[in-house]
């Protein structure tokens, strides 16, 4: 799906990445976590659904190669955050709907999930106990 | 193991406690520095993933540090070395899950309990000392050459 | 629709079955607690990565109507234990929070 058709969709505009409308996302991942986004997915040009808008989540989407932000829950980063973005080719969307909502709309559209990556977890027991 | 082949490059980042805003820049200029030398993508993706989680443990846990990168024809070295509290179980912090991060890191995207293990599982060798009330050093090497296209390095402890 | 037969629509474990018959109002997703406690309502079930202990408080101050984890990240016992006592559904799957949300939205919102 391009993301301009995909901005439509879930009622989202460009913060950065406008004239990138016609990128191709097929694949999304959702999560507010960074740590989990870099665990977890496995392919490059992922669309990223987040309500996480620290500048971190900028540089997180840069070494995973993902194809876009899709911020949602009306939150937005700062201009500064926006401006780096910007120069690193990152395109940022920002959507005021839940994230629910925004994955159920994607996901009914044919977007599909990120394909999955062996986590560290998955070769031991859960649950550590927690502090 | 034999003598390590002398480094084609080496450079080293300091990293400010609590800088909010600039955490992420090391692991952003570290992979700059790693594509313009020509390493292999796969390499620069798990550089960038072990120095990003390296750096991010410094800025919201320690009291500042630095990070050094090396680079030889067979591998890529990531020191980290940090002034703070350590660690005070290290079999703990290397759990999936396990997490001791305050609540405002929580709700800032931090705080999964995955960082170590993220390093740990993007590394070929991962090495981990820490003194309680000094500080942190983990060395982590990736090797280049081995390349692995399917993202999972689960076997990476071992 | 019922805890019970989103259960049984998404292939969902029942880590606790606390009240199958609860009607589920709809979804949230999210990883941050306090984001939850301002938005998610009543009766919503919460889709999330988040397995620690506080998950289960969080869900009982919001009345929702239980806890979906992802990607087979399956708390531990003593927060399977507190979710029995404060009486929260918590279920468990394998599939990501993208798509079990997107199910689980097809299946209230056809």
């Amino acid at each position: 799906m391009k993301l301009q058709a995909l901005a439509e969709l879930v009622g989202a505009r460009f913060l950065t990445g406008a004239d990138q409308g016609e990128r191709e996302v097929t694949r999304a991942f959702a999560a507010d976590l960074l740590s989990d986004v870099l665990a977890m997915v496995r392919e490059e040009g992922v669309l990223l659904i987040t309500g996480t808008v620290t500048p971190q989540v900028v540089r997180v989407a840069e070494v995973m190669n993902m194809g876009a932000i899709l911020f949602v829950r009306g939150k937005l980063p700062t201009p500064a955050t926006v401006e780096y973005a910007a120069g690193a080719g990152v395109p940022l969307l920002a959507t005021g709907k839940i994230m629910y909502e925004t994955c159920g709309i994607l996901y009914q559209h044919g977007v599909l999930p990120a394909k999955r990556k062996g986590l560290p977890m998955d070769h031991v027991p859960p649950n550590p106990a927690h502090p | 193991m034999s003598p390590p082949i002398p480094p084609i490059h080496k450079r080293i980042f300091l990293v400010a406690a609590g800088d909010l805003e600039g955490a992420g820049s090391v692991s952003t200029a570290v992979r700059r520095t790693l594509r313009e030398l020509g390493v292999e993508p796969d390499v620069v993706k798990r550089a960038g993933i072990v120095c990003f989680e390296g750096e991010m443990n410094m800025v919201l846990f320690s009291q500042g540090g630095r990070i050094i990168l090396i680079v030889r024809e067979d591998r890529v070295e990531l020191l980290f070395s940090d002034r703070g509290p350590g660690i005070a179980n290290i079999d703990l912090a290397r759990q999936p899950g396990y997490s001791t991060a305050p609540d405002w890191a929580r709700e800032l995207g931090f705080g999964s309990g995955l960082g170590i293990p993220n390093m740990e599982q993007n590394s070929d060798r991962f090495e981990i000392h820490s003194r309680v009330g000094e500080g942190t050093v983990i060395r982590s090497t990736i090797l280049r050459g081995v390349h692995d296209d399917t993202g999972d390095r689960g076997g990476a402890r071992a | 629709m019922t805890i019970q037969a989103i259960v049984e629509e998404l292939g969902l474990e029942a880590l606790v079955a606390a009240d199958l018959a609860r009607e589920v109002r709809g979804g949230y997703c999210s990883d941050l607690l306090s984001d939850v406690l301002a938005h998610a309502k009543a009766g919503d079930l919460w889709i999330t990565h988040q397995r620690h202990l506080n998950v289960v408080a969080v869900a009982k101050l919001r009345e929702l109507s239980g806890v979906i984890c992802v990607r087979g990240l399956a708390p531990g016992p003593d927060v399977i234990s507190r979710a029995a006592d404060e009486k929260i559904n918590l279920l468990l799957t394998s599939e990501d929070a993208f798509e079990v949300a997107g199910r689980l939205h097809r299946l209230l919102h056809p």
